[in-house]
């Protein structure tokens, strides 16, 4: 009986160490690795981008907020894209099929890679949307919003980080 | 021929009653009276007599963190979520607390909340309690330290 009850408890411990809180993400930090197959058929390395600027867009169909922002990303893909910028969206809806079924109505011009709760986790936790990561060229997190903000905002930080990377 | 011609407004009306979706902004059309602030929850969690809650958001933010207890029942934007919040209270009285949450958006913006209240209003709950998530389920709650179970 004791055995059993011992038994139980390891279950237990080894249950609520996988469970454990993710850590929470701070200006400053190396941002997260990851690779991932995109929506659109390739393969999108964040390491890969060390050197350029890259915005970390995650959003979801549902998310209103978030679909209002995205023409906005991609003007400053254009705008900034030349210059060493890289926007990657990261869908956190429940299926591909549905970031797809989006993505035929609204125009991307950068890799939209599917998320999960395990890349939510990597981030910090993605407990709401709209939030975007903003990373520097040596790959260190520049700057976290979350909600509702102006592009224009983004706009300068974009600008301001991208003369830091010029040599 | 008359009755022809009627068809497709019967058809419409009989429909109605079904289709509950709701559009981002609708949260603010859910009564302040039948809000709950996160701090109340938390200290009826905490007291150890929680009603039944019911996340009524999306899957992956469900598999992130939830409440302690909390059951997934949604999305509220589609026909399927209503399906399944309706199937998780079926057999409750009428007159049972529920509380619901989401927490995906800014209250302002979510998609969810306020057709899964308004789907418990309809099936003829009465004491429906909606969780006040002003920014998000990060933000106003975790964030906050109130109890999170983590995983699905």
């Amino acid at each position: 009986m004791s055995r059993v009850l011992v038994l139980a408890l390891l279950l237990g411990l080894a249950a609520n160490a996988s469970a454990k809180a993710p850590v929470k993400l701070k200006v400053g930090e190396p941002a997260p690795q990851f690779i991932r197959g995109d929506l659109q058929g390739r393969s999108f390395d964040l390491k890969a981008q060390r050197g350029k600027v890259v915005l970390i867009d995650f959003w979801a169909s549902w998310c209103a907020p978030c679909i209002v922002a995205i023409p906005h990303l991609v003007q400053l893909q254009e705008k900034y894209g030349a210059r060493g910028f890289q926007v990657v969206g990261v869908s956190m809806d429940d299926s591909a099929k549905i970031t797809k079924e989006t993505m035929q109505e609204i125009r991307f011009n950068y890799p939209v890679v599917p998320g999960d709760a395990k890349l939510g986790n990597l981030y910090g936790g993605v407990l709401g949307l709209p939030l975007q990561f903003l990373v520097g060229a040596d790959g260190k997190i520049l700057a976290i919003r979350s909600g509702d903000f102006p592009p224009t905002a983004l706009d300068k930080e974009i600008a301001a980080a991208l003369k830091k990377t010029v040599p | 021929m008359r009755l022809a011609a009627l068809i497709p407004l019967l058809t419409v009306l009989l429909l109605a009653p079904l289709t509950t979706s709701a559009a981002p902004g609708d949260a603010l059309t859910i009564p302040a009276a039948v809000q709950i602030q996160p701090a109340e929850l938390a200290a009826i969690l905490k007291a150890g007599n929680a009603p039944p809650i019911l996340q009524v958001g999306f899957s992956v933010l469900y598999q992130q963190a939830h409440i302690p207890n909390s059951q997934f029942a949604g999305p509220g934007n589609k026909d399927d979520g209503l399906l399944n919040l309706k199937s998780h209270v079926d057999a409750l009285p009428r007159d049972q607390l529920v509380v619901i949450y989401c927490g995906c958006c800014p209250w302002e913006k979510c998609p969810n909340i306020a057709a899964a209240y308004k789907q418990l209003v309809e099936m003829g709950f009465t004491k429906v309690r909606v969780l006040y998530l002003a920014s998000n389920f990060g933000a106003d709650w975790v964030d906050k330290g109130y109890p999170v179970t983590r995983g699905g």
